[in-house]
């Protein structure tokens, strides 16, 4: 066998390979659509769940997934960036950034429901906020932090030394070359890196069923003083998310339409996941065109 | 004679324990170009880069000697260095130009240092487009990406940015190596214009361009300052068998 049948044998294998993992996706994101799509409507995407009744939608968890979003990248973002800088523009290497690495690593490969249990003991139990959206937001954080100063820190990575060599050889400090001229520039990467982890906090189901909870009290979205029980803002309410939505219903649903509900909710949150991944390749692109020519 | 701007006695420099410069004494007077020349490995980058305290970053870095700007200790512990290299600018081989537009890149140490006044910003950015000789061919597009340029271009902007802060210095490490010939020359004629205003010390590999530019040619060799004297000297009359070796093309 000479090395030009060879090298089409590899080829046709590899092609081969990436096709059956191509395959396999559309086949799940097709089954997940096809089934789900017929479910979508107006009322479905607003209206809250019915317990034993037909005809219940997802509103409320659709909010809730949203809100526990926004509070985890809320918390979990400075604190990422925060650690992503140090770690990359200023740590020198030694046995406490060794540390450190070693602890992000570890924590980066914990399983989600280890995460969610610990939540429960710490923050649920321990600390006293009950099922709630704080006590998910904060398990939220545990589960993404890692993952967001890792992505960050290589955002960074991605810019040449040679940029940094040029602020400081103008004159500028270490803080101003990394906040304006390293952070810019990396911004749009930041952001892609952002917007995918979001996806993934997105879907977490397995880290909120024993800290953000598994019910979801009708809410008064005319309400919006945190401090009241029924406002959609307050952070002290359980909430039950889209994902965890799904897991309930599929463990224990008694409405008669729970398998309609559940294909429609596993629709939405694809078509959620999808978005995010969509809008950060579209944005982080624009964002690199508009910072580099404004 | 005019003013020596800049000294280093007895400078000595180790990467971890390995000596790559090994006492070297040279000085420099207010104005003209400095060439620095020798193999490489030799230590000039190393040289340059002390004398903007650009060697701070890299770990595990001893300096041994004194540098003095105008009198002023580069080394002492209460240096500030941000304000010395405001002073003792630097341009590198690769152009690094930020990724803003040209007008940004220009302006960016004086904005960072404060300066918000839009006429004041305009003239120096003019003012320093010009004197690095890139103003004719970007004016039309100062909003534009410096990204988008050509790699001659870039470097003159990154040029530009350098004397926007109004340096008394500038060091070049071999800012043609990564461009054209046509880009050089127009590089070269750069320095020319700029030799009346500014302290230039510019390392290079290519003779023919020290012979070109510099009034005075300094050779290294093995981390050691082998020969100083005016580029005229050094190329026709080197004092040192060395030097003439090198300038045959001997070796290196
Ligand atoms: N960061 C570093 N760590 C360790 N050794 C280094 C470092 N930078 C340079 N050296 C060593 O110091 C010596 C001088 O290097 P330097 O870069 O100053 O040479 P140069 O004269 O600029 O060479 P070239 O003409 O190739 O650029 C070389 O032997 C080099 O291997
Ligand atoms: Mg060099």
């Amino acid at each position: 066998m000479n090395s030009k049948t060879q090298n089409k044998i590899a080829i046709g294998a590899l092609y081969g390979i990436a096709g059956f993992v191509v395959l396999i996706l559309l086949a799940l994101l097709g089954y997940i659509l096809v089934s789900g799509m017929p479910q979508l409507s107006w009322h479905f995407l607003t209206a809250p769940a019915k317990a034993f009744l037909k005809g219940g939608g997802v509103g409320v968890q659709l909010f809730n997934s949203f809100y526990l979003l926004f509070l985890a990248m809320l918390i979990s973002f400075p604190i990422a960036l925060g650690a992503a800088i140090y770690l990359y523009e200023y740590a020198k290497d030694n046995w406490l950034t060794t540390t450190i690495r070693t602890a992000i690593e570890i924590l980066s490969s914990l399983p989600s429901v280890v995460v969610g249990l610990f939540g429960f003991l710490f923050f649920v139990v321990k600390l006293r906020l009950g099922f709630s959206i704080l006590s998910g937001a904060f398990a939220l954080t545990f589960f993404n932090l890692p993952l967001l100063t890792r992505s960050i820190e290589d955002s960074l990575r991605t810019i040449s030394e040679t940029q940094r060599e040029g602020g400081l050889a103008l004159g500028l400090s270490r803080w101003e070359t990394v906040t304006k001229v390293i952070l810019p520039a990396a911004v749009p990467s930041i952001l892609t890196g952002v917007i995918l982890s979001a996806g993934r906090v997105f879907g977490e189901a397995a880290a909120l069923i024993y800290t953000a909870g598994q019910s979801a009290p009708a809410l008064n979205f005319m309400d919006w003083n945190p401090f009241n029980i029924s406002s959609p803002l307050n952070p002290m309410r359980p909430a039950e998310t889209l994902a965890v939505h799904i897991w309930k219903i599929n463990s224990e649903g008694i409405m008669p339409d729970a398998k309609a509900i559940s294909s429609g909710s596993s629709a939405v949150l694809v078509l959620a996941i999808l978005i995010f991944n969509f809008a950060a390749r579209y944005l982080g692109k624009r964002l690199y065109k508009r910072l580099t020519s404004a | 004679m005019s003013e020596e701007i800049l000294t280093t006695q007895d400078l000595h420099l180790y990467y971890g324990d390995k000596e790559a410069l090994k006492g070297i004494n040279l000085d420099f007077t207010e104005k003209g170009i400095t060439a620095l020349i020798g193999p490489s490995g030799c230590g000039k980058s190393t040289y340059l880069r002390t004398l903007n305290r650009m060697n701070d970053l890299i770990p595990n870095v001893t300096i041994t000697g004194t540098i003095k700007f105008k009198d002023q200790d580069l080394y002492s512990p209460n240096a500030d260095t941000v304000q010395i290299r405001k002073e003792i600018g630097m341009v590198f081989q690769q152009p690094n130009p930020f990724p803003f537009s040209i007008y940004d890149n220009v302006i960016y140490g004086l904005r960072i240092a404060g300066e918000k006044d839009k006429e004041k910003l305009d003239a120096v950015v003019e003012k320093s487009l010009r004197q690095a000789a890139v103003w004719d061919e970007v004016k039309d597009h100062l909003h534009e990406s410096a990204l988008a340029l050509s790699g001659g271009q870039q470097q003159r902007v990154c040029i530009a940015r350098v004397l926007a802060v109004s340096p008394e210095i500038i060091l070049l490490d071999e800012p043609t190596s990564a461009l054209d010939p046509v880009s050089s020359s127009q590089i070269e004629a750069t320095l020319l214009n700029l030799r009346h205003d500014y302290t230039i010390i510019i390392v290079t590999h290519n003779l023919q361009q020290a012979s070109r530019i510099a009034d005075r040619t300094a050779f290294f060799m093995n981390g050691e300052l082998v020969e100083v004297d005016q580029t005229k000297n050094i190329f026709m009359n080197p004092a040192k068998k060395q030097t003439e070796d090198y300038i045959s093309g001997r070796f290196g």
